[in-house]
């Protein structure tokens, strides 16, 4: 680890502020919990210049009920997500993601919108800046070459982050402060499949909230995750699903995926299964569906076949459970 | 930059100019000396560093010593009085719940952190409240087996 360089802490009282402060300067960024960021900082990753706490904003530390669904601050810890009532109840899979996250420590103070934001990782990327000296840095960071793919000119570094596959399946919906103000997307809108660059934010801009809409409340749900050991560590690979059955007939389905791409998505084609039997054979389909559909690469220690036939069992096991 | 903050230490009040890098555990044992709380893995994985800050678990190394102006923080070194060890460590010291003794300090606040929230555990409990921490001597059996002892001892 490396010492840490000599930056400025700031405690805005209002997102406004914050906003103001990471657009007067590139190299600011948001600090919220710090479980990943203060980790990146050390080793060099992240080179900030001012760090910007989050956690004295009042509007980003609540749970709110609204007309339109749960609102849920970027600041409040997975711990509380997690634990609240209505999440647990209507919202079983961004409840159980949240609850899965690392360990219970680092859930008490890592927060929704840095397990959001997490940055994409890779093998080759979250070293120490002695390590990723010694291998001539990598293209995601200071290097010219993917050592994941050599011939390439594209990075593969995974998104790791469980809560957003349970988001995606209950299509929330992310609230955005920029310096042109305020403005609301489908949390989906927020990725792109691009390991060096996926989140679609503005220069500046504050992911502020999240809403959980009423309109996919208790439907049921779940989230499933892989990893090496049971506790602490990445997903190798997670599966959300929300599926609805009615005497056996599978009425709503949706899927998400982390941990394969370089961006949390849902899978496209689930449609299909809507009106059909939930048995062996869509399962083993939508196992198929889950493995076509990813695309790990050697980002990790653990084979990139073990993680994609290790995606399509989460996926089977997760939808097996929620029909029951 | 540095910036002045007022917290409490193991229950005793602690002014002090500290710079916005300083890390809580390098404030814990390079400023004020306490050295029970240990420096592991260096990034939030092992939970060596582990404190309460406000009574709950918090990694030190990933803390900033300016975020705890305000705040109660309390280390290992806050449990033992009047040369008597608290019960969470007399049960780590009878049911040999440290061999290395390099996680305990660690264990111990998490454990600390646990039986304050639920004073019973059941073995599942104990298990996923103290996930956060690694130990590579023990095989956990005989941590838990300390941490089950420490309830039983304040349940009394």
């Amino acid at each position: 680890m490396e010492y840490l360089p000599n930056f400025q802490v700031h405690r805005p009282g209002t997102a406004e502020e914050a906003v103001k402060l990471r657009v007067d300067n590139v190299d600011a960024r948001f600090l919220a919990g710090g479980t990943d960021m203060i980790v990146n900082v050390r080793r060099g990753i992240e080179r900030p210049s001012d760090l910007i706490d989050l956690t004295h904003i009042g509007e980003l530390t609540e749970i709110r009920e609204e007309a339109e669904g749960i609102r849920v601050g970027a600041a409040v810890t997975l711990q509380q997500l997690s634990d609240h009532e209505t999440v647990r109840k209507s919202y079983r899979a961004a409840s159980e993601a949240a609850g899965s996250v690392a360990g219970p420590t680092h859930r008490a103070y890592g927060t929704v919108g840095g397990n959001l934001c997490l940055d994409t990782r890779c093998l080759f990327y979250n070293q120490s800046e002695w390590w990723r000296s010694s291998n001539a840095y990598c293209l995601k960071h200071r290097g010219e070459v993917c050592h994941v793919a050599p011939g390439g000119r594209e990075c593969f570094a995974a998104y790791s982050g469980d809560l957003a596959p349970a988001m995606l399946v209950h299509e929330a919906r992310a609230g955005l402060i920029g310096p042109d103000g305020r403005r609301e997307i489908p949390l989906a809108e927020l990725y792109r499949d691009d390991g060096m660059d996926h989140l679609t934010m503005a220069p500046g801009e504050l992911l502020a909230s999240v809403l959980l809409p009423k309109e996919t409340a208790d439907i049921p749900s779940g989230y499933e995750k892989s990893r090496v050991r049971g506790s602490i560590d990445f997903p190798l690979a997670g599966a959300a699903a929300r599926l609805r059955t009615r005497d056996g007939v599978i009425e709503d389905i949706r899927v998400a995926l982390t941990g394969v791409r370089s961006w949390p998505f849902a899978l496209t084609g689930t449609d299909r299964f809507i009106g059909q039997v939930l048995d062996d054979n869509v399962l083993d389909d939508l196992r198929e569906m889950a493995r076509t559909q990813s695309k790990p690469m050697r980002t990790g220690t653990v084979a990139p076949w073990y993680r994609r036939r290790v995606v399509g069992a989460l996926t089977r096991r997760l939808a097996a459970r929620l029909g029951a | 930059m540095k910036t002045q903050i007022s917290l409490t230490v193991n229950g005793r009040r602690r002014d002090d100019t500290v710079s916005d890098n300083l890390l809580l555990v390098d404030y814990l044992r390079e400023t004020l000396g306490l050295n029970g709380t240990k420096i592991g893995c260096d990034g939030g994985e092992c939970g060596c560093c582990t404190v309460l800050v406000d009574g709950r678990a918090r990694h030190a190394c990933l803390t900033l010593a300016t975020s705890c102006d305000g705040t109660h923080v309390e280390t290992v070194e806050s449990l033992a009085a009047k040369g008597r060890l608290s019960a969470i460590q007399r049960g780590f010291n009878e049911k040999l719940g440290a061999q290395c003794g390099f996680c305990t300090p660690g264990m111990i606040m998490a454990a600390e952190g646990l039986l304050r929230e639920n004073p019973m555990p059941t073995e599942d409990e104990i298990r996923a409240g103290m996930a956060a921490n690694i130990c590579r001597c023990t095989g956990y059996v005989k941590i838990i087996e300390s941490v089950q002892a420490a309830a039983r001892e304040l349940a009394q």
